[in-house]
């Protein structure tokens, strides 16, 4: 069902950092966590679409650099007090590479 | 296809209803606004600066064209609605065009009053209310001399204050004893006649006029008792009428105003109305805080939200005189039972009472010192019991903070955050701080965009000016206090930094390890903060963390607002060769660069450069000679500096020189937060070395040594540390007191918080007392350097951080 696209090796991204997926749409961020853990999000920020791939990232959260909304990677969800969302992507590591799922997951509110 | 809403009435409480409305749901409706003036919506309040020549009509335009466009909103100006014809659902205006309502709107706001003397519609006599006025006015006072303004109240004052201004002679003609009699009581009012009489202003009390008189155009006002004033100008502001003749013809409900119910709609049911033309509750408003209140409810009603309810609203006033300070709520003379609190400080020009009814505060009239007026005004309208701090109340809520019923601090700053700041709109100081540091705000313009605080009347702009200094200027997540440096943990900044030093800890993890940090890998705010402390105490072992670093840091350029980045070369003193400029120039050529500015740091910035491209564009740079300006980072940014001896006819040592070698030494050096230099050639000091960080200034004997000055949010001017003879030591106290900030400054703390946390002594007893000290100092500074002053561009540009720069491109 879902259609995975190889990106790049998972130590191609640093940990706690990010690499940017330029697709024929849009961009999506790909962020790697301290425990190897990789989620892709939609590189734009619900407040003023800053790139989040540029933001801070801490636990399994990345900061936008623009005016430091924090958005949770798992959902897509900005953390209160602000409100709003932005697409999540399926990934996965398989053998040390990392897949990207182009389908956009519903997330539930 | 969507439903069709015509507003009538182009105004404050009108637009600021369709504001609200496009937040709610934008696309609910196709939008018509129709406005008889030329106009698109301006604030109206800010016609008395204008006339006094402290604004300009561009100033007050609150939506220009282009927002209405970008709203999809069909703007009409310059034509009036003349009829509604409510069973067809249309309206028809008077250059006969007709259109189609499923909502209407009416904010067509109030109409001066003219007195009906003779004479009342001669040239010259006019009202107080729109744009055309003041162009009449200023008119007038370039052409004739005398002004006659006909009525004491709040608009009228103002008027004859901006006539004044404008050159002309002004009388205030009013009928009563007492000026502004509905918001003052006498002693207030006294006081403030007497300071507009020492401006120049001539009053004429008790006076009934009786007739205008002229040959066409205005010559005199006759007054009953047969005395008369010459006059080339009379401005009648004896108040307001709701414009109501378009509803009353169309059959609508009206006393004084439109009556309208809770909902803000009127006896049709599609038609609602909002601002000065309305009667709710048997009262009619003629100030915009209640308007725009009215203006959220008809909102949510229009959106079919159908929750909010307009309840009413009690105001306060103040007077837009420039140094005037007078505020006035509630019921401020006193009834039979009620107590009056009262504070008169006639020298000081302060004047101060509170009526008060069962420990309630009722009323306040205050006059030469209203910092306190809002406090006040939430009291009234809280109905807060005061009995706790009755004694006290008068001097204001800062003195109260000093008792114990609140948190101290200064002004604003001690305020709780459900006090209202602006009272036009509502806002309270929380929401202001809120928005400030979760927004990102910087700037008067922007916190007025947010939260509309000061986009009104403008008499609380001073207010937040100072909420946002004291907001941002303390860097937004950390205070430098005892708190803890985030949540991540409860300890300060302090003792982070001890532990780092004396547990001789040399990673992150190491200090989250020892330190008992909640979380694993930090946040946001801690992770920067301790990748400095660490690479400030550790230069030589302590590798640097990249993903600990704020974006522009490591990118190694600013990060604009569409995602693209900025390229500031550095050019040591702002000298800068032919060789250098077309090198920069061929740069820009070369990648397109959309836009180049001289900066106010003396080097040139290249913005809007695509990430991807900035490592071939530093290739082309560092082949050139040029290094990075650091213009991104928490680091040493620029030294400036001035003509100096070389060509200077005042310059008394060679100030350019100087400030190359100090840019020298101190270049790529992390910091705390930014940090600025600058050397000027003689005490003129047109480097604005005392606004500096670290500032020289030379004189002939040598060279002073300023500190801890700052140029941005809050104005500070440096202190004198000391004066030296040589430029070796003016390169040794420098690199010494940036040492000293380095290791002791707060992430986030300039070192004008700092100078002022530590105290000018301490520093003084760690750099001039202690020579050895110094040399220290001075000496760890150096040994820093020679891990800093690698380029992080070139780095770059040979393959460093790659990853960073370098897009995954697939094609789905
Ligand atoms: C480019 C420049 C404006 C210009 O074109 O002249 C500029 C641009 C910015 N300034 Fe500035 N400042 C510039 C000179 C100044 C000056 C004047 C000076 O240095 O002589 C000041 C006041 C002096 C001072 O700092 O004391 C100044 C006070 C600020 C402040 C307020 C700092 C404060 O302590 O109050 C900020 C906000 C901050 O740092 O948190 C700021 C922040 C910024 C930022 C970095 C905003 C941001 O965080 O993204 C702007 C980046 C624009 C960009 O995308 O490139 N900028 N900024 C100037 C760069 C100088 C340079 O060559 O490096
Ligand atoms: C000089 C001055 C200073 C003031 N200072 C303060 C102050 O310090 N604080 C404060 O709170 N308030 C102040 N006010 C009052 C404040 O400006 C008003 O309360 C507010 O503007 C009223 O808003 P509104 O939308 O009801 O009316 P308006 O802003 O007057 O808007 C009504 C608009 O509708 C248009 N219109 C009317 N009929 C029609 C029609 N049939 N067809 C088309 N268009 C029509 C009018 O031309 C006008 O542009 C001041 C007012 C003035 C004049
Ligand atoms: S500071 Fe002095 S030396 Fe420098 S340009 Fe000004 S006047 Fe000349
Ligand atoms: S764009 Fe992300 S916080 Fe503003």
């Amino acid at each position: 069902m879902s259609n995975w696209i190889e990106i790049v090796a998972l130590e191609d991204i640093p940990k706690l950092g990010s690499r940017v997926v330029k697709t024929d749409t849009m961009d999506i961020a790909v962020f790697r966590t301290a425990d190897d853990r990789v989620f892709a999000i939609k590189d734009a920020c619900p407040h003023k679409g800053g790139p989040l791939s540029q933001g801070i990232v801490h636990g399994t959260s990345v900061t936008c650099p623009l005016h430091n909304w924090k958005i949770d990677l798992t959902s897509g969800e900005a953390l209160a007090p602000d409100e709003g969302c932005t697409n999540v992507f399926a990934t996965k590591v398989e053998n040390g590479k990392v897949y990207l799922s182009l389908k956009a997951d519903e997330v539930a509110a | 296809m969507k439903e069709k809403l015509v507003v009538v009435g182009n105004g404050m409480a009108g637009m600021r209803a369709v504001e609200e409305l496009l937040k709610l749901d934008a696309d609910k409706y196709e939008i018509t606004v129709f406005g008889n003036e030329p106009y698109p919506n301006y604030n109206r309040i800010m016609l008395s600066p204008v006339l006094a020549g402290e604004k300009t009509i561009d100033d007050i335009i609150l939506n220009s064209r282009e927002w209405y466009d970008e709203n999809g909103i069909n703007l009409i100006t310059g034509d009036e609605v003349v009829e509604i014809d409510r069973v067809k659902r249309k309206v028809m205006t008077a250059s006969g065009a007709e259109t189609h309502y499923d909502r209407l709107l009416l904010a067509t706001g109030s109409k001066p009053f003219i007195i009906p003397v003779p004479g009342h519609d001669k040239d010259g006599v006019i009202g107080f209310r729109d744009i055309a006025d003041v162009e009449t006015m200023l008119d007038a006072a370039k052409t004739s001399k005398h002004a006659v303004v006909i009525g004491g109240g709040l608009l009228g004052l103002e008027a004859a204050n901006g006539l004044m201004k404008q050159g002309m002679d002004v009388t205030v003609v009013h009928l009563l004893d007492s000026l502004m009699e509905r918001q003052l009581d006498k002693p207030a009012s006294a006081m403030l006649k007497a300071s507009l009489e020492e401006r120049g202003m001539k009053f004429l009390m008790e006076a009934q006029t009786a007739e205008i008189t002229g040959d066409g155009h205005v010559s005199g006002v006759k007054f009953a008792d047969g005395s008369e004033v010459a006059a080339d100008l009379v401005v009648m502001a004896v108040g307001i009428r709701p414009n109501i003749e378009l509803a009353e013809k169309a059959g609508l409900h009206c006393e004084r105003g439109v009556v309208v119910d809770d909902t803000m709609q009127t006896f049709d049911p599609k038609i609602y109305a909002v601002g000065e033309c309305v009667q709710h509750r048997g009262q009619c408003y003629g100030l915009v805080a209640p308007l725009f209140e009215q203006a959220k409810v008809v909102a949510n009603h229009l959106a079919e939200m159908g929750i909010a309810r307009y309840e009413g609203s009690v105001t306060s006033t103040k007077l837009k005189v420039t140094g005037i300070d007078l505020f006035s709520a509630g019921e401020f003379n006193e009834g039979e039972g009620d107590e009056t609190l009262v504070l008169q400080d006639p020298g000081a020009g302060v004047y101060k009472k509170l009526v008060i009814r069962d420990d309630k505060v009722k009323g306040a009239v205050l006059y030469g010192d209203t910092m306190d007026g809002t406090w006040y005004f939430t009291l009234l309208r809280e109905g807060t019991d005061i009995s706790a701090f009755r004694s006290t109340i008068l001097f204001g809520q800062h003195d109260l903070g000093d008792a114990g019923h609140g948190s101290s601090g200064s002004g604003v700053m001690s305020l709780p955050d459900s006090a209202e700041i602006c009272g036009c709109n509502g806002v309270c100081k929380g929401d202001i701080v809120n928005a400030i540091t979760t927004k990102g705000l910087f700037t008067l313009a922007e916190v007025q965009a947010h939260t509309k605080a000061s986009s009104s009347c403008g008499s609380c702009t001073g207010l937040v000016e100072e909420l946002l200094a004291s907001t941002v200027g303390e860097g937004y997540d950390e205070a430098p206090s005892k708190q803890g440096m985030c949540n991540c943990t409860e300890h300060s900044h302090d003792e982070v930094i001890a532990a780092i030093r004396d547990q001789e800890l040399k990673s992150m993890d190491a200090v989250r390890e020892a330190m008992g940090w909640k979380t694993p890998d930090g946040c946001a705010s801690c992770r920067p903060a301790l990748n400095y402390y660490l690479l400030a105490r550790w230069p030589a072992e302590y590798q640097d963390d990249a993903q600990s670093r704020f974006i522009n840091e490591r990118a190694h350029g600013n990060i604009q607002k569409d995602g693209t980045y900025s390229v500031v070369p550095r050019m040591f003193g702002g000298l800068c060769t032919a060789e250098d400029l077309r090198a920069i120039a061929d740069v820009s050529d070369k990648y397109q660069v959309p836009e180049m500015k001289v900066t106010g740091g003396q080097r040139i910035d290249l913005f809007g450069v695509k990430k991807e491209d900035l490592p071939a564009m530093w290739k082309d740079l560092s082949d050139a000679g040029f290094v990075s300006g650091h213009a991104y980072g928490k680091a040493l940014r620029t030294v400036k500096t001035c003509a100096g001896k070389t060509w200077c006819r005042f310059g008394t040592q060679n100030s350019t020189g100087l400030g190359v070698k100090l840019e020298e030494l101190t270049w790529g050096s992390w910091m705390p937060h930014k940090f600025k230099l600058a050397v000027s050639g003689c005490p003129r000091n047109c480097a604005e070395a005392t606004i500096k960080d670290f500032g020289v200034v030379c004189v002939d004997s040598g060279y002073e040594l300023h500190v801890g000055g700052n140029g941005g949010i809050k104005v500070r001017v440096t202190d004198l540390l000391t004066k030296v003879a040589t430029e070796e030591e003016v390169l040794e106290y420098c690199g010494a007191f940036t040492q000293l900030y380095r290791e002791e400054g707060h992430y986030l703390e300039r070192t004008a918080p700092w100078v002022e946390r530590v105290g000018l002594n301490h520093i003084k007893e760690q750099i001039l007392d202690d020579e050895a000290n110094r040399k220290d100092l001075y000496e760890r500074f150096k040994f820093g350097q020679q891990f800093a002053q690698i380029d992080p561009w070139k780095q770059r540009a040979e393959g460093g951080e790659a990853h960073e720069f370098t897009p995954v491109v697939i094609s789905a």
